[in-house]
């Protein structure tokens, strides 16, 4: 852990605390990184996911090399999702809609510098009862363009999630240095 | 599996201060994320901040915004700081908590894109990102608001997250 840091504005003297929205420490854990070399990368999967956490988040870090692609996610190899709403704004406009296609963000531009930020959460994804809901929340910001979405998928299956491939839904390369984190929430 | 969800440092203002600053930042997470909860001394504030001293016009955001009646979204360019809010904007009495994250903060390759939620239950609803044009490491955040004080009362946590 690393040193505590000062403050500024005659604070009261810190102390290590949560406030809503911060997972306990301790129980959340990484599972695993991939980073795209150099050339870039079709897709990006994690497999083999055990189903010892109560829900996943993965942290995003990306772009893609040629032209702006749409990210999309499949489950399990093959399950795409059955219902995508979304709510995004480009800075002139918000929009929302809904979708069948394996549409999962909005994306604006391709960059080598400029990355998009997006995190997911994959809830309760090892419940085999009910079918699985993912959530993002990301954006984009290229300094007189950019955009940031919300976005929510239903996926019609009620197996465990135990694989998940990231593509863009155009065919598009993530370009080098994206980066995927896998975390476990238990 | 190694414990990846650090708090780094909590601040509790005790008086009324113009800003919450966090400093000398080490590089060994992969992810920042900044917790705040609070309210202004005075009305109509939105939420501030810059990273690393840097003053210049290297900001720039993207606001998605909904205020109980509408969306919409706006965007600001070229301007001396990152901005969080807009409906999720503190009042003075009515808290806005807001969830930073700072994206690949240390990395020296990339530009920093950080990408946040602002909420006022009182107000509305704010989902940001911004970037800052710069590849430095981030090692340093002045979280403040657009004018006067925050509260006497408000929190401030910054959490580290480290991937595998």
């Amino acid at each position: 852990m690393s040193p505590i840091l000062g403050a500024r504005g005659g604070l009261a003297a810190s102390a290590y605390g949560f406030t809503s929205g911060a997972a306990a420490v301790g129980n959340y854990e990484s599972i695993q990184t991939v980073t795209v070399g150099s050339g870039g990368a079709a897709n990006i999967t994690f497999s083999s996911i055990a189903a010892t956490y109560s829900h996943l988040q993965v942290r995003c870090m990306y772009n893609t090399i040629t032209n702006a692609d749409n990210i999309g996610m499949t489950l399990n190899g093959s399950t795409t999702p059955s219902r995508v709403h979304y709510l995004y704004g480009d800075g002139a406009t918000a929009t929302a809609g809904s979708t069948t296609s394996n549409l999962f963000t909005i994306q604006a531009g391709a960059n080598a510098t400029i990355m998009y930020g997006m995190v997911i959460d994959l809830l309760d994804y090892s419940n085999t009862n009910k079918y699985k809901t993912l959530r993002s929340l990301g954006g984009g910001d290229f300094n007189g363009s950019g955009v940031t979405w919300l976005s929510s998928a239903l996926y019609a299956t009620t197996s465990a999630i135990s694989s998940f491939t990231l593509q863009g839904s155009g065919g598009q390369l993530f370009t080098q240095y994206s980066s995927f984190a896998l975390y476990g929430i238990k | 599996m190694a414990t990846t969800y650090e708090p780094i440092a909590t601040t509790t203002l005790g008086s009324a201060a113009a800003d919450i600053t966090f400093s000398s930042i080490s590089g060994t997470y992969t992810d920042l994320r900044l917790i705040f909860e609070g309210m202004a001394v005075s009305a109509g504030q939105d939420i501030y901040c810059q990273v690393n001293g840097d003053t210049g016009s290297n900001y720039s955001h993207t606001r998605l915004t909904g205020n109980g009646t509408a969306a919409s979204s706006s965007r600001g360019s070229s301007l001396a700081f990152m901005r969080f809010s807009d409906g999720g904007s503190p009042q003075t009495t009515n808290t806005s908590v807001t969830k930073v994250d700072f994206m690949g903060y240390s990395n020296t390759t990339t530009y920093k894109t950080v990408i946040n939620r602002a909420d006022n239950s009182n107000r509305g609803t704010d989902a940001v990102v911004n970037l800052w044009r710069s590849t430095a490491a981030i090692t340093s955040i002045k979280f403040y608001i657009s004018s006067g004080n925050i509260a006497s009362g408000a929190t401030a946590t910054l959490y580290g997250i480290k991937s595998a």
